[in-house]
């Protein structure tokens, strides 16, 4: 009864006595709505097929029209992708600056919570406030000085340069999603521990990380999404091809081959598309959550 | 117990490297850029203070004005589309959908997760016109209407257009999820009270559910409109801006001063209009609805 679809109980008031007129009434009422979702339901996933399913087709067969479905599985789109295209250098690129970026913000942002929604100090609240500020800096404002500072250090084009930008960037999230977990976290068990001569270090590792492993798994997927898709942040600190990761790269590559080669060029993009998909697919839920409670929070 | 918890040493071994980082990386940029804004150079000419003078530049600039309206225009349509359709797909998912939203659900977020730059090849060559045919152009001379075969993200008014689907279509699965936690989150007494007060269908929408999502819609509306306001990986991908300077955002006008023309006192300017845009728009919408609320 509760929580029921508006539409239905207002059939029900009116035509109380028959059912059957009530049911065609609510079907025809439904036509346009179940109509509707289909439609967004492929707008949405139809263009990803399409992508995927061209990757596979060969130069003639773009003469044709672009919904038809290939022929045969023109592979060789994809290794002409990974090799000519540098693809495969710009995934592994990705992969070395994603990984251990999140690595380390995890580690310093979930220690920064600890610290911060734990344990007692006087400034806790004023350096909550501080990292929340960073939360709602648009990247813009900060890209020249930090250009400016990575010239002067000589880190432009390097994996290192990227690395700082993205942990220091993904920091105040991290913060305040797991401060939010934290702030939860039954102060009883961490205090029996300390009385039973637990460290604060073992009070760490042992009780408070393995309680929040959940939050962390999530906050991780959500930073892997922005920093695999992130394009400005790698355009602005690389400039040798050899460090592009796989949005720049793409970029690049697009731009120059894109023109002629259809084939290679939708092998590539279905690359830099396959890994964020496979992901969502298998854990769509906790992307969903995280993303969404990184926003209101935002 | 409290000399456990409030050990110094922990706390600056716990809080200190990424706070550090933290200020160093973002905080000392964002103070730094206030300084930069009245400077010419760049890193490798050496910077040279020039007092107020490019805030003098910034308003004379024609091509600012030009991008700050794109980007206005641009959040306007976006972000209206996000959250109208965002709404729409979230009280389906709730009223009429209900359990059995899971996949549908899941689909429709699936654009979020894409990476921009490829959704925008992609939609570039959707609507390609040349060497081949896109899909859409393809469809359109397939359909016998070749009269509507164009070039459409080389021409100003249709690449507008197509940038706005692309960004709605992106996102819209998105709002939909974020307002129907808000659906969801709503006491199911209060639906029942109205009903039993003779709301039905769309008076109960209008007057018990959506007054209880304001809160969320807000926060959805913030976050839709500085989304766009700083739009940047779409249109690099798709028109880089062009044709000419029609689509052109302060986020590019502003990556295109500083790093093709090198004028980085110039596009720091730059950037704390954008920033000031944004901060704008934020409070202007929190601000109405603290007055409309009171």
């Amino acid at each position: 009864m509760i929580g029921q679809d508006p539409l239905k109980s207002t059939l029900k008031k009116k035509a109380p006595h028959n059912p059957a007129a009530a049911n065609l009434q609510k079907t025809l009422l439904g036509i346009p709505a179940t109509l509707l979702i289909v439609l967004i339901v492929v707008s949405c996933i139809y263009p990803v097929i399409w992508i995927f399913m061209s990757s596979f087709k060969g130069a003639d067969e773009f003469l044709k029209p672009m919904w038809t479905l290939p022929q045969s599985l023109h592979l060789e789109n994809y290794t002409r992708a990974w090799t000519e295209g540098n693809m495969g250098k710009y995934v592994i690129n990705s992969a070395l600056v994603v990984f251990p970026s999140i690595a380390v913000m995890i580690l310093l942002g979930t220690g920064a919570a600890f610290g911060l929604e734990v344990m007692r100090w006087k400034l806790s609240r004023t350096v909550n406030v501080l990292f929340l500020i960073g939360i709602m800096v648009p990247i813009q404002i900060v890209i020249l000085p930090l250009f400016n500072m990575y010239y002067q250090a000589h880190l432009l084009d390097t994996r290192f340069a990227l690395i700082l930008t993205y942990v220091a960037f993904g920091l105040p999230l991290v913060v305040f999603f797991l401060s939010g977990y934290f702030q939860s976290f039954p102060r009883e068990i961490v205090e029996a521990a300390v009385v039973d001569g637990a460290s604060i270090y073992q009070v760490f590792f042992k009780i408070a990380l393995p309680m929040v492993q959940n939050a962390i798994v999530t906050v991780a997927l959500v930073q892997f999404f922005f920093l695999w898709n992130d394009l400005l942040v790698s355009l602005t600190f690389t400039t040798n091809p050899e460090m592009r990761t796989v949005q720049s790269g793409l970029l690049a590559f697009t731009g120059q081959y894109g023109q002629r080669e259809w084939g290679p060029t939708f092998a590539s993009i279905s690359m830099a598309v396959a890994p964020t998909v496979l992901i969502y697919l298998f854990l769509n839920r906790m992307v969903m959550k995280g993303m969404a409670a990184g926003a209101v929070k935002g | 117990m409290n000399k456990t918890l409030s050990d110094w040493k922990a706390i600056s071994l716990f809080v200190g490297p990424a706070l550090i980082l933290y200020l160093v990386i973002l905080f000392v940029p964002i103070v730094s850029s206030l300084g930069l804004s009245m400077q010419e150079g760049s890193p490798i000419t050496g910077f040279k203070y020039v007092g107020f003078a490019n805030y003098e530049r910034l308003i004379h600039d024609s091509q600012m004005w030009k991008a700050l309206w794109f980007g206005t225009r641009f959040a306007l349509f976006v972000s209206a589309g996000q959250i109208i359709l965002g709404t729409l797909l979230a009280l389906l998912y709730h009223f009429y959908l209900k359990h059995s939203s899971v996949l549908v659900r899941t689909l429709i977020f699936l654009p979020v997760v894409l990476p921009t730059v490829a959704v925008a090849q992609m939609f570039s060559k959707m609507f390609a016109i040349a060497p081949q045919y896109g899909l859409v152009n393809g469809l359109l001379d397939n359909l016998g209407m070749q009269s509507y075969i164009q070039p459409w993200l080389g021409q100003a008014d249709t690449a507008f257009w197509i940038i706005c689907i692309m960004e709605i279509w992106k996102a819209m699965g998105f709002y939909a999820i974020l307002i129907f936690t808000g659906l969801v989150g709503i006491p199911e007494e209060t639906i029942e009270a109205g009903r039993i007060d003779g709301a039905q269908g769309w008076n109960l929408t209008r007057f018990i559910v959506l007054p209880q999502l304001t809160p969320i819609m807000v926060a959805s509306l913030i976050f839709s409109f500085n989304g766009t306001l700083k739009v940047f990986d779409t249109i690099v991908a798709l028109t880089n801006g062009g044709p000419g300077t029609a689509t052109t955002p302060l986020s590019i006008l502003m990556y295109k001063t500083s790093f093709v023309y090198s004028e980085y006192g110039y596009g720091s300017t730059l950037a704390l209009t954008l920033t000031l845009q944004c901060l704008v728009v934020s409070l202007l919408i929190y601000w109405r609805n603290r007055r409309e609320g009171n």
